[in-house]
């Protein structure tokens, strides 16, 4: 019945070619065996190899994959818990205030709260190094997953933990027992976005790094400033290949859910 | 000088406004629309009634433009319409959701029709008052959609697609979201407005008692055909099938052979150790031919002793369903059969004659039932 | 008492690594440069009155009277709003065709739009470098069909800066479109169509306002971004690209002059107070519709 019409097929491909075609050069010409990016020479995995024996390079991924999991690790804790309070806290002292600090880091300039971070550590005597990185990006993605998880929470009904409460649960047992659980795969996806938000971001980890602390974009930054490198596109594809692997995973893992899931009810009502 | 009474398909002159000519509706493998010819006289008021899936709604979409028949032609006014977009045709349709535009006021609801066809904003603004003044939606012509309530919507769907005053207006279930209080008094204001109008209407419905109440015919469908057009007395008193008797109103069926006995009169063997029952048929039955004799509750009656009826027989009392104005007694019979007989509480405190399990005589007589062969 | 951690937690960290950081731009921006001289830090007890004795405007004046803030603010605005233009007008048939895609195929659409989101930012914006070059693919593609005779120069100028631009935020254009589509009730066209629309009147009287929240937000989700945008600029645009996140950045790392680059800051905010304001009141106002 719903057809698409031609000049929608017509958006729809050349939109996703927009999309994508960038990318895939990218994966493509990382396998060139010549220097020279836009000349194809062969197919070659040399890059590859310079890249993983670059130490200064493994040493950023290091550093950058331990920022993101502890950052988006404290973050998913204190964005859980302000959106718990966003939705659920009822009125108390500075409010808007406080809503309105978890909605401004979204739209905030990242050169802005940059700069003001880094401003405020030195103000306060603090070396900068993982340390002021985690505190940086924990502060901008706690806000993120504090989103995420606030919207599922508007849409959970409230009257499952008012049963657990009813049934004589105290109220971190009805949290821990009943919600919890339940808005877990916002917490995930709230993790997940803060790890990526952390992984990817070059302008606020420039200011608030120091020397000691290099992060991956940091170093793919000084490296392409100078123009097009292969083993910047090995590194890509390396990411970006990731990313496809973790996708597909989670899609297929949520597919099967769904799937699961209604078999589950068809069984159920096939025995009622 | 006699009063006419409106039956337009009665009269063999009459040229009618739409006319289904072996229209067949294919949704790939599936048929929604099975070679289906009917036609439908101006000014009526056409119920197409149904389960869902009949393909009512499918009907009403082809007449609208939405649909194109796979096989045969619908003609409005004589003329095939295949082909004409829906925004050429002079049909309109009131939606089930009523699609009312969420940005545009009510009067901006009411006025789009009218605003593509012509320019005269005096003529726009005349016909808009007249439509809000016939939906008494006056006060509310400033207001968007989302505040207004449920039954000022439905008037303001009807407004908007009674403004161009199309040939045809399609009603899609008009009153599904209405609560039972407000759509039996909007029932009325339905027909009252077809009538002020003139305008034929064609409904689609599968709440059998707004089909009966507002139109002028119905028709029974099932599986993308046609059971049966008739009246609304006559889809009752006369339904030409099981299905149709079955689906209409509350009814009995009883299964057996009919045996001709006289002039349009037969006897019906139901069980092998009872007497046969009797009923009158103009529909001819030979000797033998399997039946159902369809009787509907309220044309049986209930007694304590055998009475003197063309058919009685004996049950026991298994249910007593009390609904007010009216109590049914489900009675069951030696085999099994339960008939129901329906009994109008006339008095407010009154003796229960009869209680559960109490043994009883069933009985109705030989014009109450309609046979039936299939 | 458990609730008064639960709130306190959040509440001092935001306190203490978002507005505090806020109040320090704002009173360096106020500063000299003298004064600025790291480590600084304004503090209590220098007093009240000491605090507000110091502060004084002279950064703020040397940003208007230096050409290079005043050009760099309105050319941000220009080229997040061109940007902005390009964008809907590539994701609104993209949404559009989306909304209008068989039920089945949807989920795989959306998540083919949302799927670079998770790909690095910069790594999306690099892509564009080896494309744009002189001797990149779009002109090797360009001379091999015949259309240039010589190689197009469009890496480091405006016009790559607003490719960039529109390649990294279209998902943020597409998704609330597709989502408002998503929503219209499609008797609603058919009732327009019934009433005696031909199908472009319907789109343009019933499609387009009723997506209109979809599309205002679209457009303010890649607006406010794009304003303060450093990596796009500094990797695909010229020395003549002037964004203020890319002033703001130089001022600070090249010319180590905090008071002024604090001074920016504080005027890049205010300009995005406005949109933000009216992004939040747009989303207020749909949320009220719906409720």
């Amino acid at each position: 019945m719903n057809r698409l019409s031609s000049f929608n097929v017509v958006s729809l491909t050349l939109g996703f070619v927009f999309l994508y075609v960038p990318m895939l050069i990218l994966v493509i010409y990382s396998f060139n065996a010549s220097k020279l990016v836009t000349v194809w020479a062969g197919f070659s995995t040399k890059w590859y190899g310079e890249l993983l024996s670059n130490e200064a390079f493994l040493v950023a991924a290091w550093v950058t994959l331990r920022v993101a999991v502890i950052s988006s690790s404290i973050a998913t804790v204190l964005g859980t818990m302000a959106a718990y309070v966003l939705v659920r806290g009822g009125r108390f002292f500075g409010r808007t205030l406080f809503s309105g600090m978890i909605y401004a880091p979204l739209v905030m300039p990242e050169v802005i709260t940059g700069l003001s971070l880094l401003l405020l550590f030195i103000g306060i005597g603090l070396d900068r190094g993982v340390l002021t990185i985690v505190l940086a990006h924990t502060t901008f993605s706690m806000c993120f997953v504090s989103v995420v998880v606030s919207s599922r929470l508007v849409t959970f009904d409230r009257s499952l933990e008012e049963a657990a409460l009813d049934l004589g649960a105290s109220p971190w047992d009805a949290f821990r027992l009943v919600t919890l659980p339940i808005i877990a795969p916002a917490v995930i996806s709230g993790w997940l976005l803060a790890f990526t938000l952390s992984l990817d971001d070059l302008v606020i980890a420039s200011f608030t790094s120091g020397p000691s602390a290099t992060t991956l974009p940091m170093k793919i930054w000084s490296s392409v400033r100078l123009g097009v490198s292969p083993e910047i596109n090995a590194l890509s594809t390396i990411l970006i290949g990731l990313v496809a692997v973790g996708v597909i995973v989670a899609s297929l893992a949520s597919k099967h859910a769904a799937v699961r899931a209604k078999r589950d009810e068809q069984a159920a009502a096939r025995a009622a | 000088m006699a009063e006419t009474v409106f039956a337009p398909w009665d009269d063999p002159n009459e040229k009618p406004l739409i006319r289904f000519r072996n229209v067949t509706k294919r949704f790939g493998d599936f048929i929604a629309i099975d070679d289906l010819t009917l036609d439908i006289f101006e000014r009526e008021f056409f119920a197409l009634l149904g389960p869902s899936g009949c393909g009512k709604t499918t009907m009403m979409r082809m007449l609208a433009g939405f649909e194109n028949p796979t096989d045969g032609s619908i003609e409005l006014a004589g003329q095939d319409i295949a082909g004409v977009p829906a925004n050429k045709r002079a049909v309109n349709m009131m939606f089930q959701s009523y699609a009312l535009f969420p940005h545009l006021s009510v009067w901006d609801n009411i006025a789009f029709g009218l605003r593509r066809e012509s320019n005269d904003k005096a003529a726009i603004a005349a016909r808009v008052e007249e439509m809000l003044k016939l939906t008494r939606l006056e006060k509310f012509a400033r207001r968007k959609p989302h505040q207004i309530s449920g039954g000022q919507r439905q008037r303001v769907a009807l407004a908007r697609s009674l403004a161009k005053a199309p040939k045809l207006l399609l009603l899609d279930e008009p009153l599904g979201a209405l609560d039972a209080k407000l759509r039996e008094a909007t029932q009325f204001e339905l027909m009252d407005i077809q009538e002020k109008t003139g305008t034929t209407f064609v409904i689609v419905t599968h709440d059998q008692e707004e089909a009966m109440t507002v139109a002028s015919r119905v028709a029974v469908m099932d599986e993308g055909r046609v059971m049966q057009v008739a009246t609304p007395e006559r889809i009752y008193e006369a339904p030409n099938s099981v299905y149709v008797a079955d689906f209409i109103g509350d009814v009995n069926i009883l299964h057996g052979a009919a045996k001709p006995v006289g002039q349009d009169m037969y006897e019906v063997g139901w069980a092998a150790d009872h007497t046969p029952v009797q009923a009158s048929s103009s529909r001819p039955f030979s000797d033998g031919q399997p039946c159902h004799l369809a009787i509907r509750p309220e044309k049986v009656s209930i007694h304590r002793d055998r009475p003197a009826a063309d058919n009685a027989v004996r049950g026991k009392i298994l249910d007593i369903a009390y609904l007010g104005n009216l109590s049914t007694y489900h009675v069951e019979l030696p085999t099994g059969d339960i008939i129901k007989a329906q009994v109008a509480n006339t008095r407010r405190i009154s003796r229960r004659d009869f209680t559960w399990e109490d043994p009883v005589w069933v009985s109705w007589t030989k014009t109450a039932g309609v046979l039936l062969a299939e | 008492m458990r609730r008064a951690v639960l709130i306190a937690v959040p509440y001092v960290w935001l306190l203490a690594l978002f507005l505090i950081p806020f109040a320090v731009v704002f009173k360096i921006s106020l500063s000299d440069i003298a004064l600025a001289i790291p480590p600084y830090m304004p503090t209590a007890k220098d007093g009240i009155w000491n605090m507000l004795s110091q502060l004084d405007f002279e950064n703020f004046i040397f940003l208007t009277e230096d050409d290079l803030y005043w050009k760099a603010y309105v050319s941000s605005l220009q080229i997040a709003l061109i940007s902005t233009l390009f964008a809907l007008l590539v994701g609104y048939p993209m949404a559009y065709a989306m909304a209008r895609a068989p039920e089945q195929w949807r989920p795989t659409l959306l998540m083919l739009v949302i799927l670079p989101f998770w790909t690095s930012f910069l790594i999306r914006v690099y892509a564009w470098v080896g494309i744009l070059s002189g001797e990149g693919f779009l002109n090797q593609f360009l001379l091999w069909i015949g259309v240039v005779d010589s190689p197009l120069t469009i890496l480091n100028t405006n016009t790559a800066v607003y490719i960039g631009i529109v390649y990294t935020y279209l998902p943020f254009m597409i998704l609330p479109i597709y989502s408002a589509l998503d929503r219209l009730d499609g008797s609603l066209i058919e009732a327009a169509e019934d009433l005696g629309c031909s199908r472009i009147k319907a789109f343009w009287l019933v499609t387009i306002p009723l997506s209109r929240n979809g599309i205002i937000a679209g457009c303010f989700l890649v607006f406010i971004p794009a304003l303060g945008e450093f990596v796009i600029p500094s990797l695909l645009g010229g020395s003549g690209t002037l964004m203020i996140g890319k002033v703001l950045f130089e001022e600070f790392f090249s010319n180590r002059d905090w008071p002024v680059a604090s001074a920016v800051a504080v005027i890049l905010l205010l300009i995005l107070i406005i949109p933000i304001v009216l992004f939040q009141r747009n989303e207020q106002k749909q949320v009220e519709a719906e409720g």
